[in-house]
């Protein structure tokens, strides 16, 4: 087995084989799995910095053998697949930090880990599948790895999320199991291809792919949270705040995000998909679930309930970009996969912090959290200035070509859109901005703790400052070479000319 | 060859003259060397094929002919893998302080016997003879627990599957009236057309087989029986005995239902299936014991089984194969994950010593391992990837839309979601942390590690199920060095 | 009609009499009874058809004999289970039982 294929598995198999080493861990080893955890996660970053090298300088990672008669197993690193494999190894490295400080003396922490890491392996299989089976595969293990994260409080409230959350996840994987076993049933074992496999289709075939297309987006969509079946998402914020950092930044919604790229680019083809009209409903979907999930969250009082309606609005921004058919609002949608994953990542850092720190839950009992914890209200300020899209934060970059693109397609009415949700951003953050920094303390922390020096404990408080910094730099350093911006642009001319 | 036959009549008869424990002995001993002949059979037939044997040189009919092909062999070394799980876990797991539980180990030889028998049986007269001694070993077991509800479940085990003997036996009797052979190959040959009679012969077959195996609506004395029975017992029996009956009824359907079959009894024969999935699936998630839950899941995942008839009846041939690939992947996977489940879910009970799912609010930091082989397992059953399960689901939606009954793309689906369901009502129970939850009894490592192995069996057989598939299409050969396959 | 097809008949008939005496008795005892007769009808067709060699067919014979043998094997365990049953419950049948079906499971 050569190196090249060697890569993607290790990728894989790095966080696989530290929650196997964590399972059998006893419980009351933490110093040995704090190592395991850091390690895991270091090494992966190395694998994943050669993989993304070698993939900008054209070499080709894949690994593939018969799973079943006339089916593959199958993992290919493409620039695409690079994207999202490293916005997950960086984040899981700094929100495995960030857990491990957070769930200091709490129980099932080797129970917790364990998952975390399977969860983490399952997000590196979604990313370098290199088929629409693979890629279900690790889908169906992220739903089942993300479950006894979500309720891992135990308690009757957590119960009934996770079972709402399975009920969604699992009801969507079914549809997206049946549209991907009706397309292989037509069409064969389809491999990615960046120009999609359907260029010449026969138009015989045309209303059966445009029904599989519909049911896979379907399925695609609960977990990306799009606006009928996103009922999930701010039900599982009883969560502790790493989960919901990592199901909102990186794993669930990304996957199905990342899904529905796939589909649309490397399974249909752009063309070809908008010459279904297919597109056309679906940036409209995109567009609505963008103020829908926006105006849902201005009336929420809950930090982190408001926090999961505006990831519902952004993770449409990557479908709308996706359905605009253009080249400058694909990129726009791919870099927001990223740029939007390091942004709500800090969000719920700091949410979690002001949680841990001050016992604080609520929007309105944030008054004047500003002048005790400093770093972390600077964090969360950038972070929500990125999101309402305040030059040259990461989230300007975003909106703009986003903007730009849909003005070179002619889609003007989507230009309004983004003006409108970023209207509707800064109306559900600034306030928060507002009374960290501007309103006196109305009462004593509910629930203070001191952690000497630091505002709070040194493993919760660095990972946020550092996410804080990569969100500027990927702003103001769009233009270079190795932003992610650039490595969308590479995806994109790769896909368009091929 | 004939080891594996007679060697387990010859532990049986050994294990009865000892106590539980020297009787342990002797059949771990008795299983290591099941497993190796097991394997060397396995890898006999991977070099040459699969062939016929005569045992003890007697031909048929007089004789009993035994036939060893791909399909056969992987069932013996299944049956050799689950059977020996379950042989180490009762070891640890069974009282041997009580008397009557030296009885286990013989009924267990006798049991292990018939499945191999059956598995290799070329006749159908042998193949009942094979089906009585499993269900008279298997009734025995259940009523192993001596209690009242042990004892009753037994018998109404013991006359489901007198009835359905019978009913199998008449059936053959009317074959060999019309025939004059027993030999399923031979009759098969001199099958031309369709008579009413053997019509009426494969109808009171397959009804035979259906009660044995529980095909829904007669799926009565499935769950009492196995919900009652000790846990390695209750795993042999939905892991094992059920499918061979299942086996004879899909050799019968393979052979001969292209010619006496019509699409109306295929169809119907399907929709029992199907309606078996979704009544068991709704049966399990109503059931208040561990348990009952894990056997109406049976009574669910057999249903699926069922779903071969009308996917092989009248459908071009590479569809037809993938649906008996399919089927064949969800018995092994099925085996291997209801037996880890049933394993694990008495270890469970030990822990938590009650037999109510709600009992189980805060085992989950206590006993992890167990619970978390119960969760593997159940990832199977519910036919997520990469397991087994998921892979089985696979080929028969394949099939179902290569063969057009799209129908059955439904049954697939609701199935799995149903599954879900009631698994996901066990993760439930067990997640919830309620204040005092200390008291829990923590089993021996040994019998945590054995469900636990074979749940990662169920899981990873859906990786390798192009290997394990392609031994099934080893070409047959008929005249085979008889010498060599003595083993 | 051959008298071969007679005995044929009357197994058939012998079959349908246990049958019917098998769903609709209670008693265990007179249940297993049912069954056996079912058990003499099919093996009484067995022979009764199977005469295919222009004399007696040892094959039949052979089969019905390992059948018997089958049966009073099962017959013996059944009876063996259902004086047990009748020791621990008193009962002879299944019925008059509230519980429904098995209730407990056992561990």
């Amino acid at each position: 087995m050569t190196a090249t294929a060697l890569l993607p598995l290790l990728a894989l198999l790095t966080s696989l084989l530290a929650a196997v080493v964590i399972f059998v861990l006893p419980e009351s080893s933490h110093r040995v799995r704090i190592l395991v955890n850091l390690m895991a996660a270091l090494l992966k970053l190395v694998i994943v910095a050669l993989m993304t090298w070698g993939v900008f300088h054209g070499v080709d990672f894949s690994v593939s053998f018969t799973m079943l008669p006339g089916v593959s197993f199958m993992l290919r690193a493409d620039a695409l697949a690079m994207l999202f494999a490293g916005l997950s190894a960086v984040l899981w490295l700094f929100t495995t930090i960030y857990a491990i400080g957070y769930l200091e003396d709490s129980p099932n922490r080797s129970r917790f880990f364990g998952f975390f890491s399977l969860c983490v392996a399952s997000t590196m299989g979604i990313a370098l599948a290199g088929n629409m089976f693979t890629f279900f595969l690790f889908y169906e293990m992220l739903t089942l790895s993300t479950y006894p994260l979500v309720v891992h409080r135990g308690t009757e409230k957590a119960l009934r999320a996770g079972r709402n959350y399975i009920s969604y996840t699992l009801g969507g994987g079914v549809v997206l199991l049946l549209g991907i076993a009706w397309l292989h049933g037509l069409a064969g074992d389809l491999a990615f291809r960046e120009t999609g496999h359907f260029q010449g289709a026969d138009p015989a075939l045309h209303g059966q792919l445009t029904l599989i297309f519909i049911l896979l987006i379907a399925g695609l969509g609960v977990k990306a949270g799009m606006f009928p079946v996103h009922g999930w998402l701010p039900q599982a914020m009883v969560a502790p705040a790493p989960v919901s950092a990592l199901l909102h930044a990186v794993a669930v919604v990304k996957a199905g995000a990342f899904g529905i790229v796939r589909v649309v680019y490397d399974v249909y083809g752009i063309d070809f998909a908008f010459m279904l009209g297919l597109l056309q409903p679906l940036a409209w979907l995109a567009a609505f679930t963008i103020l829908y999930g926006s105006v849902r969250a201005m009336a929420q009082i809950d930090l982190k309930r408001r926090l999961a309606f505006s990831t519902i609005s952004q993770v449409s921004y990557i479908i709308l970009g996706v359905a605009l058919f253009g080249p400058i609002g694909t990129v726009g949608g791919l870099v927001h996969l990223l740029h939007q994953g390091i942004m709500k990542i800090t969000l719920f850092f700091c949410a979690g912090n002001y949680a841990e720190t001050l016992g604080v839950h609520r929007v309105d009992e944030l008054d004047g959290a500003g002048a005790r914890m400093p770093a972390t209200s600077t964090a969360f300020t950038l972070a929500a200035l990125g999101m309402i899209g305040v030059p040259p934060l990461a989230g300007f970059v975003t909106k703009w070509m986003l903007g730009t693109g849909a003005l070179a397609t002619g889609v003007e009415w989507a230009v309004v859109v983004l003006l409108l949700s970023s209207l509707l951003n800064a109306a559900y953050f600034l306030p928060i901005v507002y009374r960290l920094w501007f309103c006196p303390v109305a009462a004593p922390w509910p629930g203070e703790r001191r952690w000497g020096r630091l505002e709070t404990s040194a493993w919760l408080f660095w990972p946020p400052l550092i996410t804080t910094l990569m969100l500027v730099l990927v702003g103001l350093l769009a233009a270079t070479a190795f932003s992610p911006l650039s490595w969308a642009q590479l995806i994109v001319v790769r896909m368009y000319l091929p | 060859m004939a080891g594996l036959l007679f060697t387990p009549l010859a532990w049986a008869s050994l294990s009865l003259l000892l106590d539980f424990r020297k009787g342990r002995c002797v059949s771990w001993l008795g299983m290591v060397i099941q497993v190796l002949v097991s394997l060397a059979l396995w890898y006999a037939v991977m070099e040459r094929g699969g062939f016929s044997y005569a045992l003890g040189g007697w031909e048929a009919p007089l004789g009993i002919a035994l036939r060893v092909d791909g399909l056969a062999v992987t069932f013996v070394l299944l049956t050799a893998a689950v059977a020996t799980a379950c042989g180490l876990h009762a070891g640890f797991y069974l009282d041997a302080c009580k008397p009557w539980q030296r009885y286990f180990w013989p009924l267990f030889w006798f049991l292990w016997a018939g499945l191999n028998g059956v598995w290799l049986g070329a006749d159908l007269f042998n193949l009942y003879v094979s089906l009585e001694l499993i269900s008279l070993a298997a009734v025995g077991l259940v009523a192993l627990g001596g209690e009242a509800a042990a004892l009753r479940a037994a018998l109404r085990y013991l006359f489901a599957a007198l009835l359905g003997s019978l009913a199998y036996l008449l059936g053959v009797a009317l074959l060999y009236g019309r025939f004059g052979t027993l030999s399923l190959a031979l009759i098969d040959e001199q099958l031309a057309s369709c008579e009413p009679a053997l019509i009426v012969a494969l109808l009171l077959m397959l009804a035979g087989l259906a009660l044995k195996t529980a095909l829904f609506p007669l799926h009565g004395w499935l769950p009492p029986a196995h919900g009652i029975a000790r846990s390695p017992v209750s795993a042999l029996l939905s892991g094992l005995v059920v499918k061979a009956s299942f086996y004879i009824a899909a050799r019968l359907w393979l052979e001969l239902g292209d010619r006496l079959g019509s699409p109306w009894l295929a169809q119907s024969i399907g929709a029992l299936g199907a309606a078996a999935v979704v009544w068991g699936s709704w049966l399990a998630f109503r059931q208040p014991h561990l348990k009952q839950v894990v056997a109406y899941s049976s009574v669910a995942q057999i249903g699926y089984l069922f779903l071969l008839f009308p996917l092989t009846f009248a459908v071009a041939e590479p569809v037809s194969l993938l649906a008996q690939q399919g089927i064949t992947l969800q018995v092994i996977s099925h085996a291997l994950a209801k037996a880890a489940m049933f394993l694990a879910a008495g270890n469970l009970i030990l822990s938590i010593r009650s037999k109510r799912v709600d009992a189980l609010a805060g085992v989950s930091h206590f006993l992890p391992f167990s619970l978390f082989s119960f969760g593997l397992a159940g990832v199977s059953l519910m036919g997520l990837p990469p397991s087994g399960g998921f892979a089985a689901k696979w080929l028969l939606l394949q099939a179902s839309l290569a063969s057009g009954q799209w129908w059955w793309v439904g049954v697939l689906l609701l199935g799995g979601v149903l599954a879900a369901a009631y698994v996901f009502r066990i993760y439930r129970a067990s997640f919830l942390e309620v204040g005092d939850s200390d008291d829990f009894y923590h089993p021996p490592q040994s019998l945590e590690a054995i469900p636990m192995i074979l749940a990662l069996l169920a899981l990873g057989l859906g990786l390798v199920a192009e290997p394990v598939l392609s031994v099934l299409s080893l070409p047959f050969e008929v005249t085979a060095d008889v010498n060599e396959a003595q083993l | 009609m051959s008298s071969a097809l007679l005995y044929a008949l009357a197994g058939v008939a012998l079959c349908g009499i246990g049958l019917a005496g098998f769903l609709l008795l209670n008693h265990l005892l007179r249940r297993l009874l049912a069954f056996n007769l079912i058990g003499s009808g099919v093996f009484l067709v067995l022979v009764g058809l199977a005469q295919h060699r222009g004399g007696p067919d040892p094959v039949p014979q052979a089969l019905v004999l390992t059948g018997i043998v089958v049966a009073i094997a099962a017959t013996a365990l059944a009876v063996v289970l259902i004086r047990r049953y009748f020791h621990l419950t008193g009962r002879t049948s299944f019925k008059a039982e509230s519980e429904g079906d098995g209730g407990g499971a056992g561990s």
